[in-house]
């Protein structure tokens, strides 16, 4: 049998590997779809599924992607989204914390909500999710609420944390967690036509300002509740923000907050 | 008279304002303000003047920015 390297190069279509490939591959030489990608991205080649974007994201921050964990924490409206959109760009580990079921009421907005899933855990249906859309990704589903005694196994090796929680007082707990382990937290919440995005990194206090004289561990929400599309934009923004601070690249809402008024279309800076 | 502009945002322009002038004979601070627009002081989240961050207590002075957003917290 020829070597793994070789059969990869006697199948390039340019310098890109397909599906069909990357498969057969992985059940001829016994490896994981994950450990075909690796191989296929280090040997400066790309996975077909990845061709668009190319021109955004080079063959080596594909890597870069690849070789990153990243927790989302919270699989609802935030969470379901930021999963999607990582698994879709290629963050090669996702660990996906929530020990929720989902509820008629999710059906509005959370992506991962569907009819068949009704009555089963969030992070057991985005498993599933995300196998179906990128098998190279390892996703570590954990049906556990995030607290601070079990911090430190949730976010172990994360380069970055996402915030999808729906409560003040268990966020202020994990921006302290984060903060203690050095991880950056890309924040953001959201209440009827209206959100918010900011990243944290460790030293800076922007969640405890953002939420300083919160006495309610809920917002606005509790009374307006969310519509289907501002989870959807919010959680796009945060993926950015995931994005950029995985390669080193652009700008990041540091030190600072985007409101964003769907309603009136105007989105706000505010310097913290 | 002193002038100053409220600036409301999120649900806190439901049933108020966007933007509007405001005129006192004394410096009031900003819970006074925020009395005058029956805003409950829990949905005071973030109270900034010229951009910065400060207390609800604090003064307001002849020509201020007071820009008042309600606390988010769904996901």
């Amino acid at each position: 049998m020829v070597s793994l390297s070789e059969f990869l190069l006697s199948r390039l279509e340019g310098d890109m590997i397909s599906w069909q490939v990357q498969r057969e591959a992985a059940s001829r030489y016994k490896q994981t779809i994950g450990q075909i990608e690796e191989e296929i991205l280090n040997a400066g080649f790309l996975p077909a599924r990845y061709q668009r974007n190319r021109k955004t994201i080079s063959a080596a921050e594909q890597l870069m992607l690849f070789r990153s964990r990243v927790t989302v924490i919270g699989c609802g409206g935030l969470g379901g989204y930021v999963l999607e959109e990582l698994a879709r760009l290629g963050v090669g580990q996702l660990v996906a914390v929530d020990h929720d079921v989902f509820e008629e009421h999710n059906l509005n907005r959370q992506l991962l909500a569907t009819i068949a899933a009704l009555g089963r855990f969030k992070a057991d249906v985005a498993a599933e999710r995300i196998a179906s859309i990128n098998p190279a990704v390892e996703f570590v589903p954990i049906k556990e609420a995030f607290a601070r005694e079990n911090s430190e196994r949730l976010l172990a090796g994360s380069q970055v944390v996402v915030d999808g929680l729906d409560t003040i007082g268990t966020r202020l707990k994990l921006s302290s967690v984060c903060k203690e382990l050095e991880i950056p937290l890309v924040h953001g919440a959201i209440c009827g036509w209206f959100g918010q995005v900011a990243t944290q990194f460790p030293g800076d206090d922007t969640l405890e300002k953002l939420y300083l004289r919160c006495t309610e561990d809920r917002g606005m929400e509790k009374i307006y509740g969310n519509p289907s599309f501002t989870p959807a934009i919010v959680a796009s923004l945060q993926t950015a923000e995931v994005c950029k601070i995985l390669l080193g690249r652009g700008s990041l809402l540091r030190k600072r907050v985007l409101c964003l008024n769907l309603l009136a279309m105007e989105m706000d800076e505010l310097q913290l | 008279m002193l002038k100053i502009t409220v600036k409301l945002f999120a649900t806190l322009r439901h049933n108020r304002f966007k933007v509007a002038e405001h005129e006192y004979f004394a410096a009031p601070t900003i819970l006074a303000v925020a009395e005058e627009l029956k805003i409950p002081r829990e949905e005071l989240a973030l109270t900034m003047v010229n951009g910065v961050l400060v207390p609800v207590e604090h003064l307001l002075q002849d020509g201020d920015t007071l820009s008042i957003f309600p606390p988010v917290g769904g996901g």
